[in-house]
């Protein structure tokens, strides 16, 4: 048998955690140290599974089988496409940096590791889950742990109520994708979950028309499709930074996933009926999302609705059903990720120094934390499709797919990119450049070198991607091969 | 050796990215190590591209130094370069004018570093427009060109003025013009941008040599539509992006704001080579993949570019700010260069076709001598008296004589004055153009006769008539640094106006093989 | 078979109640001849009494796969009486633990002695095949019960609690009576199996039937607090003591699942849509009232009252879904629910015990004073809300899937639709515990030892039951398929 490496991806951190909790409660660094090395480690795995992945073989790779309910056909199986292994790195790259931007916690950072921890898991989790319960359990998993983090370590106006809304948005989209998911099993009259399995179930056109879209959308919540994409903005605002990091960075990756894994994938005659419609819904997420993102004040609430467009980005490349929009939609959720870690991770900083996020009242912040200034504009460069950053790789294949679907909606649709530029342009200048404001002078400090260093690696890593793609792209293509040939070679 | 022979443009275009590396890790307090070695670094591109001026094969036809490799094989990109004698005149403009900016810029006291670091991703992103042959690639420099651009104006550029934007609000004068230059020219791409997407979807390739010929014989129908359709509304989309770049009027208004704002040496590049992109863009793409809608619509671009010659010249006259006078001046002398283009499409082929497009290249590089030394000079006169406003200077030719006669010089060439450079391009492109459009270059000439009136009404504000007084003592000659910067701008005006040949068949030989 | 001959299955068939009464007789001993300071060890002598017994019952008492009806027919010797039993007595065992420590209930043997006798009478219940056996099962488990809830006879919430359970129990158990009686009449047997003949053979007219099972039904909606008898629970939870609640809401509701499965699913088959229809009404009911009821609670244990209400109702989705698959899903969702539910008012009771209070606000920086035993409350409470990696997901994804199974979606859906509303108490629970500060947060909150091993032994089966699904599943499956 060979090293069972994805297990070891998903289990390490809530090893971790558990470990994490048995430290004293006092001894805080100890506790961020391990928190650290876990994370580290889990990085370490995650980078060697993505390049151990052997993209000319393509398909599953790495896959485990362990019983696990067989009277119900359940099993314990992990496995890593072409689709999915670059978001096992994503959450790798996040939770890592993500934890070394949390340094600074102090009010209880055991507890705080330990939530965080366990929605790496679920996140790990759902990645490489090729079982539909096994899915759902980790669905879950990473769902919870998100209200206590934000409602404990979150920002004190905002908080209760963000928290509440996100974890009960986020509920009711998988619960009734599991009602969906159920439906499915039943149906298929396999007596298994394996999603293999049920990929071959041929489901009656009828069946899938019907349950299509409960489970595109129910799990579509989670990446924010507009009208469910309300919980996402208020949560966060409302989360702590490195929280915010995964929310937005990984979490939203895993309602798109899951639509993609189980709507699409299982269900291709239903989505080739649906996305007619859904694309417009998309098509509302990228260009109102921006729009709205552009009239924000509040720092944190225009990268939250920079996020809704962006994700609308990815779904849209989903609903094209083309070969471009899978890809695109797949570099663009890495690619998303990263950005919208860095740019979360930037707000946290000015904010940890100004104690304030309105824009109007920032400014000058160059000055004093320069390091963060240039990763800001890395950030806005790439969500604003600046060719030369990953961003541009992820959206111009997008945009290419829906031009052979829907060749007007593309044209609607790249509005948002100048309205993007625009609140990028406007908020890098208001906070970053200018005059520093009296009130702030001598107050604000550089932050510290952990900040940058995690500043950094997720700069360098848009910017890899931006100028050599070839690390990643025949990756996403050789998942997309596996969609393609599901949906009939569309 | 022939490694770097074959591998010459990848060096040439990547070298600035490894000396903006370079000057990225120097320290930041040791000014003066950052500004000698920036100048020295951006002195390889220029010697490589002096190199490749020789090794340049007169007599081939096609692309040249071609190099090719996979750069994103899922969507058939890949990283594809090669000159002609078009863009191998744009390229030594480009690697000519950075060093001469960098040596312009050392009186740059805030943030030196990052100022040398972004004025090398400027070189990096016009150069590897020039060099592309891949559409993709060639949007990707065309974009990432803008990123610099707006930082040197936004951080660099004049510290005074300011702009009530809408709400009352006041914003600093070089925020508007960075912001306004951004957004313009983003939204300009955003047509161009779908376009490529478009062709892309289409044709299954970006490279740009196949897509001349599977682009232009494409004749089904797109997306319920009629080719014809679908491809004049692409060609538009393509015209617009580069419309904005040139400026043709009335896509002109950011250039005068930018311009004006902008830092010497940033105005330097922006009138003397980003200009130039798009230019180049309707030379290297809507000519070739559109020929048909080219021709069809040719009579409007050239009504355009009378437009943008005469009223650019009048806005150019009205102007009391030295520098927004010499930014005018561009739009005015850039409506030549459409101009020859739009008698070139109108012809295809023919010998005034030929002629009219050699001025219109010609003129590109011409313009871009005179404007980088006319934004040049504006900047050194500021320096010394911190003001541009003509009504404040006059009579200075007493005080600075070696640096009024360089003025003079260089409004002389930018006027087109026999002898020096603007006037072989300028007399080939109404040469050309005359039997194509006889009225639309009849009324040019008038425009041209503007261009006598505003240019010399600068430099009489600025040199003559009565001296004011309160600049006597107070006002030190030209350096010799700044001699050093606009003296190989002097010499190869006056090179051209003499003895063309020696660019002019370079460029021909391309535009030969462009209309055939 | 013949009752009148005597043989080894039939001690193996009553093996559990000859322990728990032999466990109650030494109690009783050992409290007469234990000093007084002593007292409190004979919780610990009835939890691992209990605890050895499930093993021994394990080793020698597990029943054939072909059930056997003994002691003239009126008991089943089967394996989901069998899985009930060690059920109950595993419930019992934790909740002697979790009073050992309280001064007024946990130092006194007749309290002990009072809790496994109604053990006793749950483990009949559960395996009981006659209605007349049924019957005295069902007493047997509830006048202990009534005492247990008014234990505290100084404390007039607690003197309350235990009348009112008194009088909705008697009330609601006369009905049940009265609608045997009928049956009895009706069929002229009090065999439930040889019932089932009866009405297999269609002699019964089912318009009677329908009467006979809506009296019989009151009782057992009342064992399980279902809608619309549900009403007691509240009251009763709020003044019994905390672990006699706990012992209430999970043990005793397990039991009347027990006698719901087995009266309904043997001998009631031919009117099986009627009572379907009837239970998914109730179920709906159930848990949409339990649930929209418990968002406006102020106190701990009436807001556990009320999401013991509605989880009743989860359960019955299961157990309407009549497929092997639904029945396994209900025995799973009660073994899973009495750990859950067990460990919360666990929790509950540690921590009354410190505070005086059970009010949800007094819980407030809990996580500062004892951040084990928040973790702990933690756990119980996601469980209840359905949240993996915890038992009380897979047992609701059981449910459902029971209910899709047989194209009950609606219900599903409702059942979907409530966990929802669940989570949000659950989780403004579980933010008063972490988030919310307190001006005694300083002041630690001492577990008693023998209380966080039972809490610890709950979470760590909770959280068992939730990761390694299949043995807990398989378990529940025999039970099941015990049933015919």
């Amino acid at each position: 048998m060979q090293f069972p490496i994805l297990s070891f991806i998903v289990f390490t951190p809530i090893v971790a955690a558990l470990l994490i909790f048995l430290i004293p409660e006092d001894r805080k660094n100890e506790v961020r140290v391990a928190a650290l090395a876990a994370s580290a480690f889990a990085l370490v795995l995650s980078i060697w599974v993505y390049f151990a992945y052997d993209v000319s073989r393509g398909g599953y790779q790495f896959v485990e089988q362990v019983n696990w309910l067989p009277a119900l056909g359940i099993s314990y199986k992990v496995g890593v496409d072409g689709m999915s292994v670059p978001l096992v790195l994503l959450t790798g790259v996040v939770m890592f940096t993500g934890v070394l931007i949390s340094w600074g916690i102090d009010d209880r950072p055991r507890e705080f590791f330990t939530f965080l921890f366990i929605l790496a898991t679920g996140v790990f989790g759902v990645f490489v889950s090729l079982d539909l319960f096994m899915l759902f359990f980790f669905y879950e998993i990473a769902v919870f742990p998100m209200y206590l983090l934000i409602s404990i370590w979150g920002w004190k106006e905002t908080r209760e109520y963000a928290a509440m809304k996100l974890t009960l948005y986020l509920f009711v989209g998988s619960v009734i994708a599991l009602v969906g998911a159920l439906a499915m099993y039943f149906t298929a009259g396999l007596g298994t979950f394996d999603m293999l399995e049920l990929e071959k179930a041929g489901f009656s056109r009828e069946f899938q028309i019907l349950w299509f879209p409960f489970i595109f959308l129910g799990f579509g919540v989670l990446g924010g499709i507009f009208p469910f994409h309300n919980w996402s903005p208020d949560g966060h605002v409302a989360a702590p930074t490195a929280v915010s990091m995964f929310h937005a960075g990984v979490l939203m990756k895993l309602g798109a996933f899951a639509a993609l894994r189980v709507g699409v994938m299982l269900l291709p005659e239903g989505a080739k009926f649906h996305m007619g419609w859904i694309i417009l819904l998309t098509l509302v997420n990228v260009v109102y999302g921006a729009f709205i993102a552009s009239v924000q004040t509040d720092f944190k609430y225009v990268i939250g609705f920079s996020s809704v467009s962006h994700m609308g980005l990815v779904l849209m490349g989903f609903a094209t059903l083309t070969r471009e929009g899978f890809l695109g939609a797949g570099i663009q959720m890495f690619s998303h990720g990263v950005m919208t870690a860095l740019f979360f991770a930037v707000v946290g900083m000015v904010y940890d120094q100004a104690h304030t996020r309105e824009i109007p009242k920032l400014g000058g912040f160059r000055k004093v934390m320069p390091v963060v200034a240039v990763a800001f504009i890395i950030g806005g460069l790439v969500s604003m499709g600046m060719p030369g950053f990953s961003g541009f790789i992820a959206e111009f294949p997008i945009f290419m797919g829906v031009w052979k679907s829907y060749p007007l909606i593309a044209i609607v649709a790249a509005v948002s990119i100048v309205i993007t530029a625009s609140y990028v342009i406007r908020v890098a200048g208001r906070v970053f450049y200018g005059d520093l404001p009296a009130e702030f002078e001598g107050h604000v400090r550089d932050v510290n070198v952990l900040d940058k260093i995690a500043l950094v690696f997720l700069s360098f890593i848009l910017i890899a991607l931006g100028v050599y793609p070839g690390w990643m792209v025949p990756w996403v293509e050789s998942g997309v091969d596996t969609i393609l040939r599901l949906l009939g070679g569309a | 050796m022939s490694f770097l022979i074959d591998h010459i443009l990848t060096i040439i275009l990547f070298s600035p990215l490894a000396a903006a590396a370079i000057v990225f890790f120097l320290p930041e307090n040791q000014e003066k190590i950052i500004k000698w070695v920036s100048f020295a670094l951006s002195l390889i591109p220029l010697g490589f591209t002096v190199a490749l001026w020789f090794l340049f094969d007169r007599t081939a036809q096609g692309y040249q130094f071609v190099e090719r490799y996979v750069w994103y094989a899922a969507i058939n990109s890949s990283y594809h370069v090669g000159v002609d004698g078009i863009a191998l005149s744009m390229v030594l403009l480009t690697t000519l004018l950075t060093p001469l900016a960098i040596l312009a810029s050392f009186n740059i006291t805030y943030n030196i570093k990052s100022y040398m670091v972004l004025f090398f991703l400027l070189e990096l992103g016009m150069l590897g427009v020039f060099l592309a042959l891949d559409l993709l690639i060639f949007f990707v420099f065309w974009e990432f060109g803008l990123v610099p651009m707006y930082f040197l104006i936004n951080q660099w550029g004049s510290e005074k003025g300011e702009r009530e934007i809408w709400g009352g609000i006041k914003v600093p004068a070089r925020n508007y013009a960075s912001f306004k230059f951004m957004i313009y020219t983003m939204a300009g791409s955003l047509g161009l941008l779908l376009a490529i997407q478009m062709i892309g979807v289409v044709a299954g390739t970006f490279d740009i040599p196949t897509l001349f010929e599977r682009w232009t014989s494409l004749d089904r129908s797109l997306f319920g539509l009629d080719i014809s359709v679908v491809k004049a509304i692409a060609f538009w989309a393509f015209v617009v992006a580069f419309a904005i770049k040139v400026p043709i009027w009335p896509f002109h208004t950011w250039l005068p704001d930018a311009h004006t704002e902008a830092p010497t040496a940033g105005s330097m590049i922006l009138a003397g080579v980003l200009l130039k992109l798009g230019a180049f863009g309707f030379l290297r793409l809507v000519l070739p993949l559109y020929p048909v809608e080219a021709q069809r619509y040719a009579p409007t671009l050239a009504f355009l570019a009378v437009m943008a010659i005469i009223f650019g010249a009048f806005a150019s006259f009205g102007q009391s700010d030295f520098k927004r006078l010499v930014a005018y001046s561009s739009v005015n002398h850039m409506g030549f260069v459409v101009l020859g283009i739009a008698a070139a499409a109108y012809a295809m082929g023919g010998e005034d076709a030929t002629i009219a497009l050699n001025g219109a290249v010609l003129q590109m590089f011409n313009h871009g001598l005179s404007a980088a030394g006319m934004f040049f000079l504006v900047g050194v006169i500021y320096d010394r008296t911190h003001t541009r406003d003509l009504n404040e200077y006059g009579g200075l030719f007493p005080l600075v004589p070696v640096y009024g006669g360089i003025l003079i010089f260089t409004s002389m060439a930018s006027l087109g004055l026999p002898g020096l450079g603007g006037f072989i391009s300028e007399f080939l492109v109404v040469r050309g153009s005359w039997p194509i459009f006889t009225l639309q270059t009849a009324l040019a000439m008038v425009g041209l006769l503007f261009t006598g009136a505003y240019i010399l009404k600068g430099i009489k504000q600025v040199l003559h008539g009565p001296l004011n007084e309160k600049w006597v003592g107070h006002l030190s000659e030209i350096s010799p640094r700044e001699i050093f910067v606009i003296a190989p701008l002097m010499v190869l005006m006056l090179w051209i106006g003499v003895w063309p040949s020696w660019i002019l068949d370079l460029i021909n030989r391309a535009v030969t093989a462009l209309l055939s | 078979m013949n009752g009148s001959v005597f043989n080894v299955t039939m001690f193996l068939a009553i093996f559990p109640e000859l322990w728990i009464f032999a466990l109650a007789t030494l109690v009783l001993i050992l409290e007469l001849a234990l000093p007084k300071a002593q007292h409190r060890s004979l919780g610990w002598v009835t939890a691992i009494g209990l605890l050895l017994g499930i093993g021994v019952g394990l080793v020698v008492a597990v029943p054939s796969p072909q059930a056997q009806l003994v002691w003239g027919d009126l008991i089943r010797f089967d394996r989901l009486g069998f899985v009930f039993s060690l059920l109950f007595m595993f419930g019992a065992s934790m909740t002697a633990l979790f009073s050992s420590n309280l001064e007024k209930l946990g130092q006194r043997g007749d309290f002990y002695v009072l809790m496994l006798v109604s053990t006793l009478g749950m483990c009949l219940m559960a395996s009981a095949s006659d209605i007349i056996m049924l019957y005295l099962a069902i007493e047997t488990t509830s006048i202990p019960l009534y005492i247990l809830a008014g234990f505290y006879k100084d404390d007039e919430k607690s003197t309350e609690a235990g009348f009112k359970y008194l009088l909705f129990g008697a009330m609601t158990s006369a009905v049940m009576l009265f609608g045997f009686s009928y049956l009895y009449g009706l069929a002229g047997t009090t065999n439930l199996y040889e019932l089932a003949n009866q009405v297999l053979r269609n002699q019964l007219s089912p318009f009677l039937l329908y009467g006979v099972l809506g009296l019989i039904l009151v009782g057992f909606a009342f064992k399980i607090s279902a809608f619309p008898f549900h009403f007691w629970a509240p009251d009763v939870y709020t003044g019994a003591p905390t672990p006699i609640a706990g012992f209430l809401s999970t043990a005793s509701k397990a039991a009347g699942f027990a006698v719901l499965v087995r009266v309904l699913w043997v001998g009631f088959p031919e009117v099986q849509p009627y009572w379907v229809y009837i239970l998914s009404g109730v179920s709906i009911a159930t848990m949409t009232l339990g649930n929209l009821l418990a968002l406006a609670q102020r106190d701990m244990k009436r807001l556990l009252a009320y999401s013991s209400i509605a989880h009743a109702g989860y359960a019955l989705i299961g157990f309407v879904a009549v497929s092997e698959l639904g029945i396994t899903s209900v025995i799973f969702y009660l073994v899973v629910y009495l750990l859950t539910n067990l460990a919360a008012f666990g929790t509950v009771a540690v921590f009354e015990k410190t505070s005086g209070s059970s009010e949800i606000a007094s819980f407030a920086g809990l996580s500062r004073r004892s951040p084990w035993l928040a973790i702990m409350m933690l756990v119980a409470f996601l469980s209840l809300a359905g949240m993996p990696p915890f038992g009380g997901f897979v047992t609701k994804f059981a449910v459902f899937a029971a209910a899709v199974d047989r194209g009950l979606i609606g219900l599903a859906v409702v059942g979907v639709l409530n966990s929802i509303v669940g989570l949000y108490y659950y989780l403004t629970v579980l933010k008063v515990i972490y988030l919310y500060r307190s001006e005694e947060e300083h002041v630690a909150v001492p577990v008693p030892q023998a209380s966080l091993l039972a809490l610890a032994v709950l979470c760590i089966g909770v959280i068992a039951m939730g990761i390694f699904i299949a043995p807990g599943f398989n378990i529940a499956l025999l039970g099941a398929r015990a049933l015919w």
